[in-house]
């Protein structure tokens, strides 16, 4: 069943928003979950984007995605209206909630997507919330606002010191983490390395810290096993055994070589996306250039 | 043996027949009728299937070669008992029509098991023919005759009668060949049938594991396009146990009967250094990759990148080993080493493959295990180190028990490995359905009736068995099929008295 597109937004250069039309995935979803989406059924690729919301009454998910590769460029050219074909959903296990005491939330880039859900339901459940969120320059921070509603405390850090703090958000989580008495707990959602140095942080201060990792997926279920990643020295799978762990035992390194383990793959395919893209504008009449459409 | 020397032999035999003069004897020399199949080296660029089928005369001159024995032993070899005597003799007539009613009293999938069944430890292995020349390799070709009269109806817009509606909602989970089965069985009974379906296509292992080599994906999509036209409902991307739960489909959608057939699970892994690496695939991600996503094409029209493999290891003796090397040497490696520690007479590939897979240039490395996998400083694999093995006593397989070789280590240089050993259950279902009995292995349990330990809630295939084939599958759907018939029945009269 297509999936409609109902609002698009572009949120910073590279970062877009959308609802989307997906009735039970909006009734079952809870924080910390996410979706496989494939815009077409013959062709496209399955990739994994984190539910950054849902309302089950409109029957819609919130999905933030940035523009780096085919499908995001693809995503990010679609219109309101228009329809993925393919969502599957909710996928791996919840976030545990509960009033953890002080909870420090740290987000990166587009990690703030899949951390607001998290967030909110920490501040229902009881919890204080203090919220760093970084990002590369000003233009590129998200969901500002949306955090400083349910913030107890909301620090914001760019690379360039185009807003809020010049640092990196290990600054402000090392100054928390001296604080007497330290944080009961941490949630850290962005780039791989930034999770590695967040945790290299708290492991120092023996606070306890959850990460949530966006790995390589092609089902999405258990069954292919693309997203393993070393977790205590063995394997574990990020959709089915996560898509959170405890920080502190993930091996950052070996995940961030296998995250480019298609980046020749992946550029090629956007170049050539990118390229069909222009061919469009100069000529209506081409083909979908696709090429042929079965051997 | 040209076609037209087949045709004057088939005359002959046919005019003995007719005068009640064929002997055994006669029937013995006809020659085994050889599959006729794609070139070995034209093959290795294409994904075409390989074996494209008998002719219409070699299917009747192989049919002439079964000797109607009385017992039928090879009935006792078939796991969903086809009538496999009376089938071959209506081939052997040429009323083909007849032939494919009869197999499909008992199965449903004839096209797809013809070509996917391990025939040779199964209805061949048992066959008179095979015996007396000691060799199963010529026994009577059940499997290719049964896939000879299955094609001949390719284009049948034939659907099954399906009885009037009982007003009962049935859940099919898992859209493989024991969902198809349990589902069409189900419907045939006038219940409303849901498939739910994990992938954004329908046809479980048969359209993500099995390659388009062996099983065309048409086939598979005619028998989908069958279960459509009787009315089944075919619902993708629903994740039981995360989109919906078994408890939520039955005490809040309605369905009073669940088939789960949740097939394979977890791909397994070794559990030695380097497995993460990158280069490492299962054999699921691989063929995934390679089939569902048609990765093949990627750059021509595909968006599902795969490892542009030149040296590739495949470690593992099933089908689905001799499913990802076959790929790998596809999909352009100029080497493709399989590797197995055992022989190749514990091998559980079926014979075909392990053949096909040997004409392609696969190199087997017999009696050998990797012991680590090794990798450049970008932690992309270069190497592969191995043990060499001995065959000690048997283990509780049967088989015998491969003992490592101190010392024996070597390297074998690759870019690309693919783990084929095995899987082990999805615990999705486990996790999120309470009430419903495991074993140790996290296989479901169910009685002789495929029936879980939740009311109306019955399971076949991989998920309960471990690791099972399609025709095993396939059975389980039927046997759950009937029982869900039964206790819908039954519920019906309780619900109306």
């Amino acid at each position: 069943m297509p999936h409609k597109i109902v609002s698009k937004t572009r949120i910073s250069e590279d970062v877009f928003t959308a609802d989307v039309e997906t009735p039970l995935i909006a009734r079952a979803a809870r924080p910390g979950q996410f979706v496989i989406i494939a815009i077409n059924t013959e062709y496209s690729e399955r990739i994994p984007l984190t539910i950054a919301g849902a309302d089950a009454e409109k029957g819609t998910i919130r999905l933030i995605w940035q523009r780096v590769g085919k499908t995001t460029s693809e995503l990010s050219d679609m219109k309101t209206g228009d329809c993925i074909s393919n969502i599957a959903g909710p996928l791996g296990k919840p976030t545990h909630i509960q009033n953890f005491g002080t909870v420090v939330c740290v987000g990166g880039g587009i990690g703030n997507a899949p951390l607001l859900p998290i967030a909110k339901a920490l501040k229902e459940a009881g919890s204080k919330i203090i919220s760093i969120l970084g990002a590369r320059t000003k233009p590129l921070l998200i969901l500002e606002n949306e955090f400083a509603e349910i913030s107890d405390e909301l620090i914001i850090t760019t690379d360039d010191g185009s807003y809020g703090r010049k640092a990196l958000v290990t600054e402000p989580l090392k100054e928390i983490c001296r604080r007497q008495p330290k944080p009961n707990q941490v949630f850290v959602i962005g780039p791989a390395i930034m999770m590695k140095f967040c945790c290299d942080v708290t492991k120092q201060f023996d606070v306890p810290t959850q990460v949530s990792l966006n790995t390589i997926m092609v089902d999405g279920t258990g069954m292919c096993g693309g997203c393993r990643i070393e977790f205590d020295g063995k394997p574990k799978f990020v959709c089915v055994d996560g898509p959170e762990f405890d920080g502190h035992k993930v091996n950052f390194d070996l995940m961030m070589k296998r995250l480019g383990a298609y980046k020749e793959a992946e550029q090629k395919a956007h170049e050539m996306y990118k390229e069909h893209q222009c061919k469009i504008g100069l000529d209506k009449t081409m083909d979908d250039g696709r090429g042929t459409k079965d051997e | 043996m040209t076609e037209k020397q087949r045709q004057e032999l088939l005359e002959q035999l046919l005019e003995k027949q007719k005068t009640g003069k064929l002997t055994p004897a006669d029937r013995y020399a006809i020659p085994p009728q050889e599959m006729p199949n794609q070139d070995s080296v034209e093959r290795r660029s294409n994904v075409h299937e390989v074996a494209t089928g008998y002719t219409e005369t070699q299917a009747r001159l192989e049919a002439m070669r079964c000797l109607q024995c009385k017992n039928a032993p090879c009935i006792k070899g078939c796991p969903v008992r086809i009538r496999i005597r009376d089938f071959i003799a209506a081939i052997a007539e040429g009323d083909f029509k007849k032939s494919l009613s009869i197999i499909k009293e008992n199965s449903l999938l004839p096209a797809v098991c013809g070509r996917v069944c391990p025939q040779e430890v199964q209805c061949q292995q048992t066959c008179t023919v095979g015996l007396k020349f000691k060799d199963t390799d010529k026994a009577v070709s059940i499997g290719r005759l049964e896939r000879f009269v299955a094609d001949l109806d390719k284009n049948q817009d034939a659907v099954p009668a399906v009885a009037a509606d009982t007003g009962m909602k049935v859940a099919i989970i898992g859209s493989g060949p024991g969902g198809i089965v349990a589902a069409a069985d189900t419907r045939k009974a006038g219940h409303d049938v849901t498939v739910f379906e994990a992938f954004h296509k329908p046809g479980g292992v048969m359209v993500y594991g099995i390659p388009e080599f062996r099983l065309p994906k048409a086939i598979v999509q005619n028998e989908i396009d069958v279960l459509t036209k009787m009315g089944v409902k075919i619902v993708c991307n629903f994740i039981v146990g995360r989109t919906r739960t078994i408890e939520q489909l039955i005490k809040e959608d309605g369905f009073d009967a669940v088939y789960i057939g949740v097939g394979a699970g977890l791909p397994r892994f070794m559990g030695i250094d380097g497995e993460s690496l990158i280069g490492v695939y299962s054999a699921n991600e691989y063929l995934t990759r390679a089939n569902l996503m048609k990765a093949y094409k990627f750059g021509k029209g595909a968006d599902t990148p795969i490892a542009m493999a030149k040296k590739v290891a495949v470690v593992g003796g099933g089908n689905v080993a001799m499913d990802s090397a076959r790929t790998a040497v596809r999909l352009g490696a100029e080497k493709v080493y399989l590797i197995y520690r055992r022989s190749e007479n514990e091998m559980p590939a079926r014979m075909e493959e392990v053949h096909h897979a040997r004409q392609e240039g696969i190199e087997f490395h017999l009696l050998q295990s990797p012991k680590r996998i090794i990798a450049d400083k970008d932690s992309r694999v270069i190497a592969v180190e191995c043990l060499k093995y001995e065959l000690g006593e048997p283990d509780s397989s049967g088989r015998r028990r491969p003992v490592p070789i101190e010392g024996s280590e070597f390297q074998i240089e690759v870019d690309t490995v693919i783990i084929a050993i095995g899987n082990i259950a999805n615990p999705l279902i486990r996790q999120t359905t309470p009430g419903l009995e495991f074993n140790k292995w996290g296989n479901i349990i169910v009685d002789e009736n495929c029936k879980t330990s939740l009311e109306g809630v019955y399971a076949g295939g991989d998920i309960v068995l471990g690791a099972a084939t399609v025709i095993l599958a396939m059975g389980q759907g039927r046997i759950a099929a009937a029982a869900m018939n039964k206790y819908l029945a039954e519920k019906k009269t309780k619900a109306q008295s």
